[in-house]
């Protein structure tokens, strides 16, 4: 009898292990990744950090005074020396004159914009509506120097005409009087220009919410018998409210830092003008473009605090806007 | 034996000939009326028949249709024609500012455009072939290039983040990535001013110009590219993740491939966007006139810029020059436009 040697069994592999710990280069993966995706957070604070750090001595020594005062008075002396003393910088007439415009802009462009995305989402055949669609986007990528020179040159003319009919015609209305036929260069004008800029970014988001309509209420409508604009009127308007709503607001902020269009059609007055239809208006941004040139050290601290307000306004309409239009949809169940 | 009798197949949403004599009968009605309006009353100008026309045609609208299909049918027919209307007065703009700019641009198109800068030229002067764009051109390539190579890779870190990672940090970011979008353009202007050219480098150059354009990029690269790697299907992700892949190289390998012409997307209209920004321009690059190669030194001219001084010198041959800049700048958005349109191929909803 002979033994049979049996080798030894090679030794098994040592078993995986399973783990769902990320492994060393996913893990520089996300620290990369949400390195830059916090970009974002970072931008936004150091804005306000460096504004607030040129612009701090301004707002410190004008105080309140800064956003309720309209005077801009950068006292030099002989030798061109600031003296902070006896400068005053104010800008409620520019805050004021800001939201007049964006307001204007607001008010013809969201009537515009939602009929027009009503007339894409449920009336246009499809053909129409790819050309419409794209049209509409595309004015949302003309540079705003190209609406500057348009407002100014082709459609301020047109622009005064309608001014001049509203003044005739509903010049017993406080803010279209006038004490003085000056019509070129008004708030008005401005508006105008800027609701055209806007159409486009209210058409879109108008378009969107409308868009999303619930297709089974719709049917619903239409078998009980209703018409399109009771289709409409009954779903698709209470179901979009608030997304309109927060559409408009976006459209407000865009319009409210708008800087070249409105430098180019609007007579910047360092006062308060409520006549909307008067060659004499205010606004933050293009105030900061047109004294920047000429500006004192001084006047430039002043300018950064009036970027500072100016930043903060839009950061919180725009903020606002989007929780609204985020949230939109869920009214009219 | 009666015969059975098959119905042709109809189509009741089609207007029967006679609705359309009726649609076409009633505009005619109202276009004769609106001149007759136009002629007898104090209304006049092309507003007078534009808005004579566009009222008497609602009115008769609705009172036809009122008349015979009731009073619900009359009000649907009366918005269909105002909602109509709208798109009209939306689009027209547009027509309006396309011609505008080619009947005043085009003027001033020459072939030296291209080869000649306005070092030795004169925005006032008569002759408007002399001076050219060449350094507004080179300038704004590089200046749009720059924000370029600062802002692609942040923006499209930020979507990976929105849409790879999902953190927690996720909904907080969207949040700030649409709140930087509406950040107005002067105020990214201001900031670096503040933050680099006061501080730091105390003199202008278009690197800080793209510094500015890179804070007003980064949101529209980061929203596109957001929306574009949401469109990948989550089964390509865990495809890859099953083949034993890490999340990086799924990431690398799969999802960006995939998405790459819509990142490609993302990038033209990153550009798009900057291409004619002019408020941060004008504060931080000193727009200078002769062809400048150097991005971090001295001032350099770009597109915007030079339409910017062309218009600011406010004689009639500056003036013809900005609207040629201004055409040379639409076509280049225009050309953006479509090609991130083309790959894009973005279905309309």
């Amino acid at each position: 009898m002979s033994s049979v040697q049996v080798s030894e069994r090679p030794a098994l592999p040592e078993k995986r292990q399973l783990t769902t710990k990320p492994r060393f280069s996913d893990k520089v993966f996300r620290g990369v990744v949400t390195g830059g995706g916090l970009s974002s957070l970072l931008i936004l604070g150091m804005i306000f950090i460096f504004l607030l750090y040129q612009g701090f001595s301004i707002l410190h020594s004008q105080g309140l005074h800064f956003i309720t005062t309209s005077d801009w008075n950068a006292a030099v002396d002989d030798n061109n020396v600031p003296i902070p003393s006896q400068s005053h910088f104010g800008i409620a007439a520019m805050l004021i004159g800001t939201l007049v415009c964006a307001t204007i802009a607001v008010a013809i462009a969201v009537p515009i914009s939602v009929f027009t995305a009503l007339f894409l989402t449920f009336y246009a055949p499809s053909s129409v509506k790819k050309i419409m669609v794209t049209l509409v986007d595309l004015m949302a990528a003309f540079p705003s120097i190209l609406y500057g020179l348009w407002g100014f040159f082709v459609l301020m003319p047109s622009a005064v005409y309608w001014a001049k009919l509203l003044n005739k015609f509903f010049g017993w209305i406080p803010f279209f009087s006038m004490q003085a036929p000056v019509f070129d260069r008004s708030p008005f004008v401005a508006g105008v220009v800027l609701s055209i800029m806007i159409i486009p970014i209210v058409t879109s988001i108008a378009r969107e919410i409308f868009g999303q309509t619930p297709l089974d209420r719709i049917q619903a409508a239409y078998a009980l018998g209703s018409t399109r604009w009771g289709m409409i009127r009954a779903v698709a308007f209470p179901y979009a409210r608030s997304g309109i709503v927060g559409g408009a607001m976006l459209g407000l902020g865009r319009a409210m830092g708008e800087t070249v269009a409105v430098y180019t059609v609007l007579n910047i007055v360092y006062q308060i003008n409520w006549h909307v239809l008067l060659g004499a208006g205010g606004n933050v941004a293009s105030m900061i473009l047109m004294k920047f040139g000429e500006a004192t050290p001084l006047e430039i601290k002043a300018l950064m605090a009036a970027g500072l307000i100016l930043f903060l306004v839009t950061l919180i309409v725009n903020s606002l806007a989007d929780v609204i239009v985020s949230k939109s949809g869920k009214s009219g169940r | 034996m009666s015969t059975i009798s098959i119905p042709k197949p109809q189509k009741p949403w089609k207007a029967t000939p006679r609705q359309r004599v009726e649609t076409g009968g009633i505009l005619l009605v109202s276009l004769l009326l609106a001149i007759l309006l136009v002629a007898v009353s104090p209304l006049k100008g092309k507003l007078g028949y534009v808005g004579a026309f566009v009222v008497i045609y609602l009115i008769i609208d609705y009172a036809v249709v009122r008349f015979n299909h009731g009073k619900s049918a009359g009000v649907d027919a009366f918005f269909r024609g105002l909602v109509t209307m709208a798109i009209g007065v939306a689009v027209l703009p547009i027509i309006s500012i396309i011609t505008a700019v080619v009947v005043r641009g085009y003027k001033g198109l020459h072939l030296s455009l291209f080869t000649t800068d306005m070092q030795n030229a004169a925005f006032t002067d008569e002759n408007l072939s002399a001076g050219g764009l060449k350094h507004a051109i080179i300038g704004s390539i590089l200046i749009v290039a720059t924000a370029l190579v600062i802002s692609l890779p942040i923006g499209i870190l930020t979507a990976i983040y929105m849409t790879e990672i999902r953190g927690r940090f996720t909904r907080p970011i969207k949040f700030l990535v649409q709140s930087m979008s509406g950040v107005p353009s002067i105020v990214a202007g201001l900031f670096i001013l503040a933050a680099v050219v006061y501080p730091l480098t105390k003199f202008y150059s278009s690197f800080e110009g793209s510094l500015a354009l890179a804070i007003l990029m980064i949101p529209t690269i980061a929203r596109t590219a957001e929306e574009v790697l949401l469109l990948i299907p989550q089964d390509l992700r865990e495809s890859g993740v099953a083949l034993g892949g890490t999340q990086w190289r799924t990431v690398q390998q799969i999802v960006l491939p995939a998405a790459r012409s819509g990142l490609v997307t993302a990038l033209i209209l990153g550009v798009a966007r900057v291409a004619g920004e002019t408020a941060p321009v004008v504060l931080l690059t000193g727009g200078g006139d002769g062809t400048q190669w150097n991005i971090f030194k001295g001032p350099m001219g770009t597109l915007p810029t030079y339409i910017w001084k062309a218009f600011g010198s406010g004689t009639e041959a500056s003036i013809s020059r900005a609207w040629t800049g201004i055409l040379v700048l639409l076509v280049i958005v225009l050309v953006l436009f479509g090609l991130a349109r083309f790959l894009g191929g973005r279905k309309v909803k």
